[in-house]
């Protein structure tokens, strides 16, 4: 497949002897967006860290932008530099104000000059509006405005794939919308997302594709509007129905 | 049990509470004249009572005074914050009472010791006629204790030697901004360079018409600046080397850091410095000779590197496992997330464990006698066994103690201030 920019292939991973990841196969074409759900322990988060090897799989292959993820992968960073990850903790690094957590990773990694970097900065933070408070550090912030700040700091690198790994679980409820909206707006700007969350609302208003995980595995695949109107296997419709 | 009893006595006055306050002044001022006559004048006005009783009746007339005018609000200051910061409760009235009575017992004494009996005008042992200190003994061996064996006439290049270190220190904090990344560079590298050759050049001396000075007469204070000034600038960095190597995922790095650092951490420090002294030559090729100071130099450093780097470990253990997967999901490689992400968050943590050792490094400097070096302590060792000054040693030691606080002082304040610049989160 030409277009597609990530292809997962038989992975699979294990806590020691437990086996987290079963034989997982999952093709992301480019500007998909992909939501993955599932009750917690069932892999979902090591799936997408595995997307970035922040986690290592056993067996089987996966190939991001064209280069395959494993041991030997030499330049595991440059991969990095093209994938951004929001994590469900924000952590951004609470000894740098929030301008220069944007800017670190440019500056060091992409080799742009400071003047470039925080224009950059600047633009992406204008986007999930707290530009305002560029200047404070991390600890000052509500969470809502933390999250935010970490989808810029991460789309400062310019990525062409975004990994979010349950960007709203430790948010107060008031707080999720503002959020999602950012998502929402990242997610109309074209951008290649996979979302692991329970922000069921989000999901039908932007994902292309659901997947729903148990136990390591992936249970069902569907387009959207199939996976919410008529799912297919016994364990979807359970969970679906706890969670609507 | 008594103190239960002495509620009855308040109650009993507790309708007037002006009766109460000045009762309670009274007890208390009883309590205390009783200890003072009892110590400097050798007259007890309770001396009726028997004596396991008037021994402690200052205690417990004090008691019973701050007991009276604990009162809930009386509009007077100096009385409402007596009895907000010592007066809370009976416990706290006695162990107030008890400090307030250590002072009175300690205090007079040992201010006579120090100020009003003792000695300074004078040169000779035969000055020392009070009861009190000699301090004409540090002021005739003050040269000796501050450059050791350093030849009177040649003292003022270990004193250039020290102010154009201390310049090139200084000088850190006036860089421009845009250098401000390099300062722990210039002060991990190119500092103890350009102090090593000021050292070697001046202290030393050998050429430019300075008199050669070997390092065996190196002593006194100076000579403990010099070591622990080396030794903390090199154990800081190589600590921060074998954290990270000890935590490192290469086994080779992993298990050479860990074995080092547990073997310097099990053996004694006067061990360490007796080896340099003792054996380390005998591994060296005939003709070769490292000087004794730089062997000590260089095993203290070792030494404490190996305490820095544990300290520093604790650091890194301390940050959340999120900020190493930030770091490496923006596609930074081990040494970029270490420099700019762990490690500042690390070191700032771990200031008050740093500053720790740094202290106990610079209280560990007198060891080095065991070498044939005398610094401060030594020196004071060698001058109490003087014949023409026997007698002193009590003198010397708190000298040195009050030298050595001082420096330890500055520098815990120091790491205080640190602790306050670096605090931005949490």
């Amino acid at each position: 497949m030409p277009d597609s920019i990530i292809q997962i292939q038989k992975v699979n991973k294990w806590f020691g002897d437990f086996q987290v990841l079963k034989d997982i196969d999952l093709v992301v074409k480019s500007k998909e967006k992909i939501v993955v759900c599932g009750p917690s322990g069932s892999g979902k988060s090591t799936l997408i860290r595995c997307i970035n090897r922040l986690e290592e799989h056993q067996k089987g292959t996966i190939i991001v932008d064209g280069t395959e993820i494993s041991e030997d992968t030499k330049n595991i960073e440059q991969v990095r530099a093209e994938v951004g990850m929001v994590f469900q903790q924000f952590n951004l690094f609470p000894h740098l104000s929030i301008l220069d957590n944007c800017t670190l990773a440019p500056i060091w990694v992409k080799k742009m000059s400071k003047k470039d970097a925080e224009t950059l900065a600047t633009e992406h933070l204008e986007k999930v509006q707290i530009i305002d408070q560029a200047q404070k550090f991390p600890g000052q912030l509500s969470g809502g405005q933390q999250q935010r700040a970490a989808i810029a700091r991460a789309l400062c690198m310019e990525p062409k794939i975004m990994l979010f790994d349950e960007p709203t679980s430790a948010l107060d409820p008031e707080m999720i919308k503002e959020v999602l909206d950012v998502m929402v707006n990242l997610a109309k700007q074209g951008m290649t997302m996979i979302v692991v969350t329970h922000e069921m609302g989000f999901a039908k208003e932007v994902a292309d594709q659901m997947i729903f995980m148990d136990e390591g595995m992936i249970v069902e695949k569907a387009m959207t509007k199939d996976f919410f109107d008529n799912p297919k296997s016994e364990r979807t419709k359970l969970f679906l129905s706890q969670i609507l | 049990m008594s103190i239960n009893n002495f509620n009855l006595l308040k109650s009993k006055f507790q309708k007037n509470r002006n009766i109460s306050l000045i009762l309670g002044f009274l007890f208390f001022s009883i309590g205390i004249i009783d200890f003072y006559l009892n110590n400097y004048y050798n007259t007890n006005i309770t001396s009726f009572l028997p004596r396991i009783i008037n021994f402690f009746t200052p205690l417990i007339f004090a008691v019973i005074g701050l007991h009276l005018i604990r009162v809930e609000f009386s509009g007077i200051k100096i009385l409402d914050s007596l009895n907000k910061n010592i007066n809370t409760s009976n416990f706290n009235a006695v162990l107030s009472t008890s400090i307030i009575l250590l002072i009175i017992f300690a205090a007079p004494p040992l201010l006579n010791w120090l100020i009003f009996d003792a000695n300074f005008a004078g040169d000779t042992k035969e000055a020392c006629t009070g009861g009190g200190a000699c301090w004409v003994y540090i002021k005739v061996w003050f040269n000796r204790f501050m450059y050791g064996m350093y030849p009177n006439a040649e003292q003022w290049r270990v004193n250039l030697t020290f102010i154009t270190v201390l310049v090139f220190m200084g000088a850190g904090f006036f860089v421009p901004a845009r250098l401000k990344n390099y300062l722990s560079l210039y002060y991990t590298l190119l500092l103890p360079i350009i102090s090593f050759i000021l050292i070697y050049y001046i202290i030393s001396g050998g050429s430019f018409g300075l008199v050669w000075v070997e390092t065996g007469a190196w002593g006194g204070l100076s000579l403990t600046f010099m070591v622990s000034f080396f030794s903390l600038i090199f154990c800081f960095p190589l600590g921060m080397m074998l954290a990270l190597g000890r935590r490192s995922n290469l086994p080779i790095v992993k298990y050479s850091s860990l074995s080092f650092i547990e073997f310097w951490r099990g053996v004694p420090l006067i061990t360490v410095l007796f080896m340099s002294a003792v054996m380390f030559p005998m591994f060296l090729p005939d003709g070769t000779y490292v000087d004794k100071l730089i062997r000590v130099v260089v095993a203290i450093t070792l030494f404490e590197a190996a305490y820095t780097a544990e300290v520093i470990r604790g650091g890194l253990q301390a940050l959340p496992r999120g900020q190493y997967d930030a770091a490496k999901s923006l596609g930074m490689g081990y040494w970029r997330m270490h420099v700019f992400v762990i490690l500042p968050q690390a070191l700032k943590l771990v200031i008050p464990g740093i500053a720790n050792t740094f202290l106990a490094l610079i209280k560990d400097t007198p060891l080095i006698f065991v070498v044939g070096l005398l610094e401060l302590v030594g020196m004071l060792n060698l001058a109490k066994t003087n014949p023409k000054w026997l007698g002193f040693s009590m003198e010397g030691y708190v000298f040195a103690g009050i030298i050595f606080w001082i420096i330890c002082y500055s520098m815990s304040k120091y790491s205080q201030n640190l602790e306050l610049k670096y605090k931005t989160d949490r």
